[in-house]
């Protein structure tokens, strides 16, 4: 009895040891990038200790002003530029699908919802060329309308599931009752339902900020002009400028800035991340 | 008594009112109208509009020109083409079963009830939420570079260092890494599957002498291969479709040994304009795709097992 006690222990102190060897590997490459950014560029290879030797806020300096002729600012209000009306859009055209697909019957409403399924499985890959050709005639080339517009249409499948999940939840008594007090479908929608599913429309609001915020190819292939660049495209041409080892510093300092918004986001919205995820991709 | 009668009244009235007024059996479609402009717009008309391209020799500038089979037979006889492909499949092989493996084994070590669970949960999750920020790949290349992190640490441990980015093997491995070091989402989802896995199954296996390891085979395994199937399909075609690591990490080298198809059709695009023969590679890569799925889809029939609430998915 106390062999398999002793036993148990045993076993819990190497599941602890493998979870603090993995935080460790998942934490202190972050928490590296934190410290050198603060660093000598001499002191950056010096040893693996993430703390400085001396605290430099020099990398900041010029990380901010960064090697362009515009400042990280700008390249920030680029990316919020972005991204803010690409959270409100996929927000509402998310919200509204999810209503039409979870609530109503309709023509044809098996085939629309098995496309749906479809379009989450489909790689974006092979869009891509035409979709570049077909924002070359709307002449939006160098806007960021091509990154943005299609939220307007609920272009993100997943978004819509996960909110058709949500919906599915709630029993339809609740619209039943709306509807006899004569409340609108779209008032239904708006004064009952949505306060409902504030959850879900919370956790896909921060996936579509963390996404859009974080969106390397989609700006890449369409802007072109650096006076538009978001910080991802920014930061991707000061590591092309910066090059081999010279101010390296800065660099990282710029990273760590731009890492900021996310950390920020996400640190408010863990709960929401977690079962956004779990929520969209399980239960189907 | 009488006045729950009129109430009663008013409301059916009210409910046949509403039903006049009506609903006509359109109605759902103005919901969800949005989505199919945008599908018709956005996803049918450039999927179609790339396979047709694929035919052509169009360089964004003159019209497209039929070329028929042209550029699929030029594909195969494309040495960077075929390169590239061997790569990808290199690093697929490399990076899917290790993140899959890696995610249900923290994920089934969190869940044994341990204390700290939230801690760990979101230290492991951080990564992956920030992991297509551009930074990540910054702080990837430094790492590996040859007086980087990684090498440091080996040095501790008396290894001589590795030059990541000087070989193919190596360059694709830091590629693979960064992506299996974000296995946090995955994880999370196979955690939550985990959880709905009752633990008297457990408790009731371990009375009757079974194993840990069979336990496993016979419990965890069956019940949790929804979970197992959907991550196993999502990170596929991930995988395939990589293309922020070469680009960023080892610039698809060295000598295109890390050239991820992904890259060769960006650079044919948007470099060479080359959009009838970067179409013709996007839609082998969509064939492998699909097969791939396909293949999971079908040998799910035999591993996936989808318990009574599970099977409740009408919309399958």
């Amino acid at each position: 009895m106390l062999d398999a006690l002793v036993k148990k222990q045993v076993r819990k102190v190497i599941l602890y040891v493998i979870l603090i060897a993995v935080s460790i590997v998942m934490l202190y490459p972050m928490l590296w990038l934190f410290g050198a950014s603060f660093k000598s560029n001499a002191d950056i290879h010096s040893s693996i200790w993430f703390m400085p030797k001396s605290f430099s806020a020099e990398p900041y300096r010029h990380g901010w002003v960064t090697g362009s002729e515009y400042t990280m600012g700008h390249y920030f209000l680029n990316t919020f530029k972005m991204v803010i009306p690409t959270v409100i859009f996929t927000i509402v055209s998310s919200v509204l699908t999810a209503y039409g697909f979870a609530r109503f019957e309709f023509p044809g409403k098996k085939v629309l919802f098995s496309l749906l399924i479809a379009t989450m499985l489909l790689p974006v890959i092979i869009l891509r060329i035409p979709q570049y050709v077909m924002w070359g005639w709307f002449r939006v080339l160098d806007t960021y309308t091509p990154l943005v517009l299609p939220h307007l249409f609920a272009s993100d499948g997943v978004f819509v599931f996960l909110l058709i999940q949500f919906f599915r939840s709630i029993p339809k008594d609740l619209d039943e009752a709306a509807k006899i007090d004569g409340c609108s479908r779209i008032n239904t929608l708006i004064r009952i339902l949505v306060p409902v599913i504030k959850p879900g429309i919370v956790s896909i609001g921060l996936f579509s900020f963390m996404w859009s915020m974080n969106d390397f190819i989609g700006p890449l292939i369409y802007i072109s002009s650096v006076k538009k660049y978001p910080v991802t495209i920014a930061l991707r041409m000061s590591m092309d400028a910066t090059g081999n080892g010279y101010d390296e510093n800065q660099i990282i300092a710029m990273s760590v800035i731009s890492l900021i918004p996310s950390i920020i986001v996400f640190a408010l919205g863990q709960k929401q991340f977690v079962e956004g995820l779990t929520t969209g991709s399980l239960k189907g | 008594m009488e006045a729950t009668a009129s109430d009663n009244k008013r409301s059916q009235k009210k409910t046949k009112s509403a039903r006049k007024l009506g609903e006509s059996r359109f109605h759902g479609l103005l919901y969800v109208a949005p989505w199919c402009i945008g599908f018709l717009l956005f996803t049918l008309y450039p999927f179609i509009t790339s396979f047709y391209l694929s035919f052509t020799r169009f360089n964004l500038v003159t019209d497209p020109k039929w070329v028929g089979l042209a550029n699929y037979i030029r594909l195969f006889q494309d040495p960077i083409f075929k390169k590239s492909i061997s790569v990808l499949f290199e690093y697929v092989v490399m990076e899917v079963p290790l993140k899959i493996v890696f995610s249900l084994l923290i994920a089934m070590i969190l869940n044994m009830k341990i204390r700290g669970i939230n801690f760990f949960r979101t230290a492991y999750y951080i990564p992956s939420i920030l992991g297509s920020n551009v930074a990540i790949a910054v702080l990837w290349k430094f790492i590996f570079q040859s007086n980087g992190l990684a090498n440091q640490v080996l040095a501790a441990f008396g290894v001589p260092p590795v030059g990541w980015f000087g070989e193919q093997f190596p360059a694709l491995m830091t590629i693979a890494l960064l992506r299996v070091w974000e296995f946090g989402s995955t994880m999370v989802i196979f955690l939550a599957g985990l959880q709905s896995v009752p633990g008297e199954l457990y408790e009731a296996a371990s009375v009757d002498g079974c194993s840990k390891i069979r336990q496993f085979f016979k419990i965890t395994v069956p019940l949790l291969s929804p979970t197992i199937f959907y991550n196993l399909v999502m990170q596929l075609i991930m995988a395939f479709q990589e293309f922020n690591g070469p680009y960023l990490i080892t610039s698809g080298g060295p000598q295109h040994g890390t050239y991820l198809l992904s890259m060769y059709i960006y650079d044919q695009t948007f470099k060479s304009y080359k959009m009838g023969y970067a179409a013709a590679m996007s839609w082998i890569l969509f064939v492998i795709i699909l097969v791939f799925t396909l293949l999971v889809f079908r040998y799910s029939k035999y591993w996936v097992f989808y318990n009574d609430d599970g099977k409740g998915n009408d919309n399958a």
